[in-house]
């Protein structure tokens, strides 16, 4: 009865293609906005911003990049933690070699940096597909790893391979404080979400999607398979890498390579396909999912059993339970939770009235 | 995986010629262990069309029951039929709860589930027998023997002969057992093979099985070189270089692929390495096999697909 599109003509060209062309979903779209940007910083703790919206903004970018290049063009990679260190210590380094260069800019090229890395670990794609690529980007991943803990350059010489992030001043403002470090993360998150939304709506996210389909198809009508791949490669990498970089920079502030090892290539691609491969809202779904599971689990667990039991049992059922739910979903929903999502609109659609 | 043996055991002239064979007969062995790994790999794969990214759990799961139940002291062989029996009822556990409700999805939520499965091995192995590392001694010293003049460790040439072994086994049952030609008929076509009255969950179930018994076999000899500790699950992973060499489908590519990834890994640590910088050889193997995948798409021995519109 509420969420029903009657009565709402379209009567220009611009009002069909909207990204949401449904009243209500332009209405629910703007409340969530107004409640990120207005409400929760006003009502927020710091352990809000701190230990969950922040990490759970930076990783559903991570993911949104994944899924550009895994849900959309329909390329594997076990290689975007590696993307997410090269931003990190990309910006870094564009922090202490260049004078004067604006965070964001900083953030922009450490983007680029990682960007050119996928595209040339991309370059495989050429001729690799499927599994195989997995071993390509887990290449990627491991050479990326390497180099980052072997040259001490990019490190600035750190003995412990620790960076620690310069300060982020923009425009005379100092984003220090949770509150602005998480509004910071949102505007970019944000930005790029509706970018990736944009992109993936035209041309070529068009063409992605015929590549993932078939490739051998989408040669044959006349799309340049190669370059749309490398391109998601790119792009996916792009995102990847600033989110690295705001991982490092409005997140954890220090970070050593360690810390975007193969276990958070594999976190990120848990996101994507649990909150629904090749789809952008999936990816904050499977985000918030993943990084929301273990803390609700811990206080339960602590609920339950109090510290009566040893930590380290109730961290491993904690592990175990956490494997299973993903063997679960896999098997009642393989589409992810966004299908989940789409399931309810339609049942909202029609009710109170299913006939 | 430094060989200790390889810098201490005697004065080592980089240049020489015996010091190459050396690194390369290291390095061959090497990858006869990887093999190992990549066999169970290959197996189930060509039965089930899985990618089994859990491949790696299982071989430290079996090296970690292993252990323990020898630590409770039972003998050797005990132990390992009891573990044979536990990887087996894994075997039955994982085709019944994972693959079965996840047939015909894509590869890819496959592929997914067995990271999901990795995890619960890992959380359970953890949970039964805690988080600490064990050493495993199988009775073989880790010594070099002189051969014309260049070191081979005795442990690397029974690995070999184990691993060797453990093929030509695997070669017999597939071409002469019932069960074994069942197999290479799911692996060839799964529609032809339950046409003609194959039941695939139970091919599944044996293959599963046997590439546990794989697992265990890789465990022990891992494991007592390494300590059976949690970055079995890790090393596990060059098993895919590997794989990816010898192309997926093919038990004699696991095999040369291993022999070849194992011996550039070496060769490349110590005479890149210099130039370079130490400790290529932990992404040197998947590299080395990107390029050669850019030459040869499908592997040594993987099957060629031809691809219609």
């Amino acid at each position: 009865m509420l969420y029903r599109e009657a009565g709402q003509y379209k009567i220009a060209y611009a009002t069909d293609q909207q990204i949401f062309p449904i009243l209500q979903d332009r209405a629910a779209f703007a409340a969530l906005m107004i409640l990120a940007f207005a409400i929760v910083p006003v009502v927020g703790t710091e352990y809000w911003f701190n230990g969950l919206l922040i990490p759970v903004l930076i990783l559903s970018l991570a993911t949104l990049g994944l899924n550009i290049l895994t849900g959309f063009a329909g390329q594997v990679s076990l290689g975007s933690a590696g993307f997410m260190g090269v931003g990190a210590f990309a910006a870094y380094n564009f922090m202490l070699r260049v004078d004067g260069m604006p965070v964001l800019g900083a953030f922009v090229l450490a983007g680029g940096c990682a960007s050119v890395i996928g595209v040339l670990f991309g370059l495989s794609c050429h001729r690799i597909k499927d599994f195989y690529l997995i071993v390509a980007t887990l290449g990627s991943q491991f050479f990326i790893e390497w180099a980052l803990t072997k040259f001490g350059w990019l490190t600035d010489y750190s003995p412990s391979g620790v960076i620690t992030a310069q300060k982020m001043v923009i425009l005379g403002v100092s984003f220090d404080t949770p509150v602005r470090r998480y509004l910071l993360v949102l505007a970019v998150v944000v930005i790029m979400a509706l970018a990736a939304k944009n992109m993936m709506r035209g041309a070529f996210g068009r063409n992605c999607m015929a590549v993932r389909d078939m490739d051998v198809a989408a040669g044959v009508i006349g799309i340049n398979v190669f370059r749309t791949k490398l391109l998601a490669f790119g792009i996916s990498a792009f995102y990847c890498g600033v989110a690295g970089a705001l991982w490092a920079y409005a997140y954890v502030g220090t970070v050593e390579p360690q810390a975007f090892d193969l276990d958070r290539s594999l976190q990120i691609l848990f996101m994507a396909i649990i909150g629904g491969l090749g789809s952008i809202m999936g990816s904050f779904l499977g985000a918030a999912f993943v990084m929301l599971t273990p803390i609700v689990m811990n206080i339960v667990g602590t609920a339950l059993f109090g510290h009566a039991i040893d930590a380290g049992i109730v961290a491993n059922v904690e592990h175990i339970i956490y494997g299973v739910l993903i063997i679960w979903l896999l098997i009642v929903e393989p589409h992810g939770l966004v299908r989940l999502w789409q399931i309810g609109k339609e049942k909202l659609r029609l009710w109170p009235f299913p006939h | 995986m430094a060989r200790v043996w390889l810098a201490t055991a005697h004065p080592i002239d980089e240049g020489s010629v015996e010091f190459f064979f050396e690194v390369l007969i290291g390095g061959l062995l090497a990858g006869v262990m990887y093999s190992l790994i990549a066999l169970g790999f290959v197996l189930i794969y060509k039965a089930s069309g899985v990618f089994n990214f859990a491949q790696g759990a299982m071989v430290l799961f079996a090296a970690l029951t292993f252990v323990n139940l020898v630590g409770y002291g039972l003998p050797f062989w005990v132990a390992f039929a009891c573990t044979l029996v536990a990887m087996g009822f894994m075997a039955l556990l994982v085709e019944r709860l994972v693959l079965r409700p996840l047939a015909n999805q894509p590869p890819m939520s496959l592929f997914m589930a067995t990271i999901g499965l990795a995890i619960v091995i890992e959380g359970v192995g953890q949970l039964i027998f805690g988080g600490k590392a064990f050493g495993l001694d199988l009775g073989i010293k880790d010594v070099p023997i002189a051969v014309g003049g260049v070191q081979i460790s005795k442990f690397d040439l029974f690995a070999a002969a184990v691993a060797g072994t453990l093929v030509l086994v695997l070669g017999a049952f597939f071409n002469w057992s019932p069960t074994g030609r069942a197999l290479r008929a799911v692996a060839d076509d799964h529609q032809a093979a339950m046409s003609i009255g194959i039941p695939l969950p139970k091919m599944w179930r044996i293959v599963w099985a046997i590439s546990g018994a794989v697992a265990l076999v890789a465990g022990l000899l891992w494991g007592s070189r390494l300590g059976v500790q949690f970055g079995l699950a890790v090393v596990a992973l060059k098993a895919l270089p590997v794989l990816i060499l010898g192309g997926f489908t093919s038990i004699a590519g696991a095999i040369v692929g291993g022999l070849i990834v194992g011996a550039a890994e070496k060769l490349a640590e110590v005479y890149l390495g210099r130039y370079i910088g130490s400790g290529i050889e932990n992404w040197f193997p998947y590299v080395f096999a990107m390029l050669f995948l850019l030459v040869r798409p499908h592997g040594l021995f993987g099957e060629r697909r031809i691809e219609r519109v």
